[in-house]
């Protein structure tokens, strides 16, 4: 369980994170939407430690995760840009991460499950987008730890990929891990996600679930509740 | 650390920068040792180079490698890795493998040549760990510039900046104020002086070493009397120890509050 509570971020004058409160259930898949600019990888981030917030506590399983490391452990994050070492191939940064983790993982399987064979004695400065993103789900996926963050797990991959990410992602909900998606893509959000939070101007502006949200602002259809909620407040 | 110093070693002892050093200071030593033939001469012509050469490929280095591996930095601050240990780790990889560079290729030139028969095994020795100390001052100070700086562009300027201010501009200065100030006592003024920049203090070192310190005109004897001593070399060691700890110690000051 993650506990967010009173939580502030400058970037100098910028103020990105502005009193976000938040509580994940264990075992719920939670989507993190908002508008471009509006704090959503820097929440994650904040809750992975690379961001250090001016303000406010995060709990994780009770444990406050300032100056603490080894929680991460416990955490399978997708960065939203795959940047890799470049020099390195496929199956060396593969071994590399497995090697920082020590901890058992289904490489191989996931190797074999988004068809990256052809790739593994490929530099990965070579690679495309795409196959760098499913590179980037590999090494996230691996390791079966009970917390897994996607930061837009869904961009640069072609639609049978999609697919093979929304098995994954409900393979990974049965096992009843708690999930934190951010993506903008409204279908695959309502397909994955149980509950939405909307994140404005650095706080939370809605927390509830997809049906909530479309009664909130009157909308049958998800995508144009998002768009709706979007007009209001830039009107 | 010792897993990222692992790969950092690793990543480092596949670019060709580091044969590249390796190489130039190969030929350097069989340039010297086959053409000079005398070694004290050619102890004191590496010196010279090393001297200014050492601090300008340590800042230079340590800020590229810091910019250049961002995308390995943000790959493991995901992981469960103490922030610390990363860019320490990092750090360590680029100063040892620096280092490896400049005593084997310095080493393997001068043990052919017979270095261990002949009385200058203690000078270049000297000479040796002083290149080692600068190696890790330097980078330390590079890391240090470019965790500040964001901006490659600025932190290269900066990081070749604080090169030229410690290996020539301060020396002017130092100068400047020797000859300014030259009917007052200057002895304890120059030492200061000399022990605050880690160049001056390692050349001072090896010319100590040297014997040569006649060379160093009316301080000289007073930088024979302090530095000449068991004290004084504990002194200078130290000084230089000091430059190492106390960048190092920053760097992990400051990669703990730093936002990626």
């Amino acid at each position: 369980m993650v506990t967010i509570e009173n939580l502030h971020k400058k970037f100098g004058s910028n103020v990105v994170l502005d009193g976000v409160d938040l509580t994940i259930k264990k075992g719920s898949i939670l989507a993190v939407l908002g508008p471009n600019g509006s704090g959503k990888t820097t929440l994650i981030k904040s809750i992975l430690g690379m961001v250090v917030p001016n303000k406010g506590t995060i709990t994780i399983n009770e444990t406050s995760i300032s100056k603490d490391w080894k929680y991460r452990q416990e955490i399978d994050y997708l960065p939203q840009i795959a940047n890799f070492p470049g020099n390195l191939n496929v199956k060396e940064l593969i071994k590399m991460i497995k090697d920082l983790r020590n901890k058992p993982a289904k490489d191989d399987e996931l190797i074999t499950f988004f068809k990256l064979e052809p790739f593994l004695n490929k530099k990965l400065s070579t690679l495309s987008g795409g196959t760098k993103q499913k590179v980037n789900l590999v090494l996230t996926f691996m390791f079966d730890s009970p917390f897994v963050i996607l930061d837009e797990p869904t961009s640069g991959l072609d639609p049978i990929s999609l697919i093979r990410l929304k098995e994954l992602i409900n393979a990974e909900k049965a096992k009843g891990k708690t999930i934190l998606i951010t993506s903008h893509i409204m279908s695959f959000v309502e397909e994955i996600a149980e509950g939405v939070i909307f994140i404005l101007e650095g706080k939370i502006y809605f927390n509830g679930s997809v049906q909530e949200l479309k009664t909130k602002t009157g909308q049958t259809d998800f995508e144009h509740a998002i768009a709706n909620i979007l007009s209001e407040n830039h009107a | 650390m010792l897993k990222i110093l692992k790969y950092s070693f690793y990543d480092l002892s596949r670019s060709r920068w580091s044969y590249i050093y390796f190489l130039f200071y190969l030929l350097l030593g069989v340039t010297l040792l086959f053409l000079n033939n005398d070694l004290s001469g050619a102890v004191i012509t590496l010196m010279n180079v090393i001297i200014i050469l050492i601090p300008l490929i340590g800042t230079i280095f340590g800020v590229m490698y810091y910019y250049n591996s961002k995308e390995f930095t943000e790959l493991l601050l995901a992981q469960p890795v103490k922030r610390s240990s990363i860019f320490i780790g990092q750090y360590l990889g680029v100063a040892i493998s620096l280092s490896a560079s400049l005593v084997l290729g310095l080493g393997i030139p001068f043990a052919a040549y017979g270095l261990f028969e002949s009385g200058v095994i203690w000078n270049f020795t000297v000479l040796l760990i002083t290149g080692v100390f600068l190696t890790f001052i330097f980078t330390a100070l590079a890391f240090n510039i470019a965790l500040s700086n964001e901006n490659k562009i600025k932190g290269f300027g900066y990081a070749v900046l604080l090169w030229l201010f410690l290996a020539v501009i301060y020396d002017g200065l130092f100068l400047l104020a020797l000859v300014y100030f030259q009917e007052y006592p200057l002895d304890k003024f120059s030492l200061l002086a000399t022990i605050f920049n880690p160049i001056d203090l390692s050349r001072i070192l090896i010319l100590l070493e040297l014997d040569i310190s006649a060379l160093l005109s009316y301080t000289g004897a007073v930088f024979k009397k302090f530095l000449g001593t068991s004290l004084g070399a504990l002194i200078s060691f130290g000084m230089l120890s000091l430059w190492v700890i106390l960048p190092v110690w920053r760097i992990s000051a400051k990669a703990k509050k730093k936002d990626f």
